[in-house]
């Protein structure tokens, strides 16, 4: 057997490590934990944990059933804790993502039109594809935690002084 | 602004040296091609517009006055004379002189020289050469490094050093991408013997020193691994097995390697997508090699595995951030030019930090780890941040 355990975090335990300044903010790292963030989060909120002008990271905690979202650019979906359930299927006419529009948004109508284009059970450590112009929605049977790789868009959600290390 | 040539060294008439032409391609590039494989479309840049980017950046953060710097032109000799007695070539890059012996590695130019331990040298090389010359600054110690200029490429020696900065003894020359890419690819398989591998953690491969003894081609000209879109879809990345000798990593035998589950509809295949991104990550054969797995736009996801220490360290000329995926990873940052010590960061599982485009950083993983590198490619940001355009720290708080 080996002497080797690989450590992973999850909403039921984690540590977080800290920024030590020498000569130094450390707000210039912006430092925080996905799994403290989700803890202080509601279901299927969509809070930025990095950004790079208009990429961003976010952290979602994954609980229930999710509203039916679309975007008009691929987006991924990490799973950090738990298991979730992604549905993935065409929107109808009308509701497909604005033009120009980044990031995800509501799907107009609340239920797509189109066919089931099907879907993924994904557990810990699995990478999901979210693709460009469908729409999808996520099932949690137990709460879990959520990265998405996308851009930022009206429901992106910022408390960096709130989740951020700042002394 | 002239370029100026270097001046040459005598070639043995008694030897056979090999001379390099930055025109020729090198025969062990990479597959991915000359240009980062985030920077597609990318441009090499006007010379004059890269040398004030280049002063820019040099310049920023640092009170000190530069010392000598030339503008490489053709001047590079790959291999000149025959090897010394420790079996291996020299090697010369403009102002820049390379020879090592059985424990170190000696670099000289006009105003300094530099001795580092073999087994350093050659992972801080690999690096550069497999990365394409990264973002930014890529220091092989506190003296020699790199700088990126997409289309060519500095090579400096204590530029980024406060002492030697103000001694005015540092000295920094610009080629073209593919002649130092060339020189330090021809010097990393030179150098690197049968039995060692650069990319590896020292647990898992033989020593670097000693007299020369055979190569290890393979290991240092591995394919980069770049997706385009996502890993494992359909003529993108594929997934890693045992099939594919991707075996899983000593120090992660407890990672799960169940996939999910896919149901794609008739037709939907290419969208619905999904695998084990841990799992793959498990099955990696280096350490400290970020790799594109999934793509938005300019948005990378580069995870990589992590054990012992970076063997560079890494000076940033865009904001960078980091996932703590598994494990944890200490991490010194200093001031990006003048070496000063700013912060000590420490991250476990979970934890998320950025790297501010003023800072250098380098990491050590008391075992493996598994860390997202999340970068922006746009091939703008430099420039942004260089000009002031763009702030260092991503986030005002």
């Amino acid at each position: 057997m080996s002497r080797f355990v690989t450590r992973f975090g999850s909403l039921g335990g984690f540590e977080k490590g800290r920024v030590e300044v020498v000569d130094d903010d450390p707000r210039h790292y912006a430092f925080s934990n996905v799994f403290e963030v989700a803890l202080g989060s509601g279901p299927w909120e969509q809070v930025a944990v990095a950004q790079n002008r208009q990429y961003v990271l976010e952290v979602v905690r994954a609980e229930g059933t999710s509203g039916w979202r679309t975007c008009g650019h691929d987006q991924s979906v990490l799973v950090m804790d738990g298991q979730v359930t992604v549905e993935l299927a065409v929107p109808g006419p009308g509701q497909g993502p604005a033009a120009g529009l980044d990031g995800s948004v509501g799907l107009p109508g609340g239920v797509p039109g189109g066919p089931a284009m099907g879907r993924v059970v994904a557990g810990r450590g699995h990478l999901v594809l979210l693709p460009a112009g469908g729409a999808y929605r996520m099932v949690a049977q137990r709460p879990g935690v959520l990265v998405v790789q996308t851009i930022a868009g009206p429901d992106t959600r910022y408390r960096w002084a709130q989740i951020c290390q700042t002394s | 602004m002239t370029a100026t040539q270097p001046p040459q060294p005598q070639p043995d008439p008694q030897s056979d040296p090999q001379q390099s032409d930055p025109q020729q391609s090198d025969p062990q590039q990479s597959e991915f091609g000359s240009q980062p494989p985030s920077q597609p479309g990318s441009q090499a840049q006007p010379e004059t517009q890269s040398q004030s980017e280049s002063e820019s950046q040099s310049e920023s953060g640092s009170q000190a006055r530069s010392g000598s710097r030339s503008e490489g032109g053709l001047g590079s000799l790959v291999g000149g004379g025959a090897p010394n007695g420790a079996g291996y070539r020299s090697f010369v890059l403009g102002e820049f002189t390379f020879s090592r012996d059985d424990y170190f590695v000696y670099v000289g130019w006009p105003t300094g020289s530099h001795v580092a331990s073999a087994d350093a040298f050659l992972k801080a090389l690999q690096r550069d050469v497999a990365w394409e010359f990264f973002y930014g600054i890529v220091n092989f110690d506190g003296v020699i490094g790199t700088v990126n200029h997409y289309g060519t490429v500095d090579l400096f020696a204590g530029r980024y050093n406060d002492a030697w900065r103000k001694a005015e003894l540092d000295h920094l020359q610009n080629f073209p991408t593919p002649q130092i890419r060339a020189t330090f690819a021809a010097m990393l398989d030179d150098w690197t013997n049968h039995g060692f591998d650069p990319f590896a953690s020292p647990d898992e491969t033989g020593s670097a020193f000693g007299p020369k003894h055979g190569n290890n081609t393979p290991a240092v000209t591995r394919r980069r691994v770049t997706a385009t879109r996502m890993v494992g879809l359909h003529g993108d990345e594929p997934l890693r097995s045992d099939q594919t000798g991707h075996r899983v990593n000593r120090q992660f035998t407890d990672v799960a390697q169940d996939e999910p589950l896919v149901e794609a509809a008739a037709g939907f295949e290419d969208q619905v997508h999904a695998f084990n991104l841990f799992g793959y990550l498990s099955r990696s054969d280096v350490t400290w090699n970020p790799s594109v797995v999934s793509v938005c736009r300019h948005s990378l996801y580069c995870p990589t595995t992590e054990e012992y220490i970076l063997p560079i360290i890494h000076g940033n000329d865009r904001v960078e951030w980091f996932l703590q995926l598994s494990d944890t990873i200490y991490w010194d940052v200093e001031d990006r030019d003048s070496g000063a010590v700013r912060s000590k960061v420490t991250m476990h599982p979970g934890d998320v930090a950025a790297m501010p485009a003023d800072i250098r950083h380098q990491g050590y993983a008391p075992k493996r780890a598994m860390l997202l590198v999340w970068e922006n490619a746009d091939p703008d940001l430099p420039h942004l941040i260089a000009t002031g355009q763009l702030p260092t720290n991503p986030i005002d708080i």
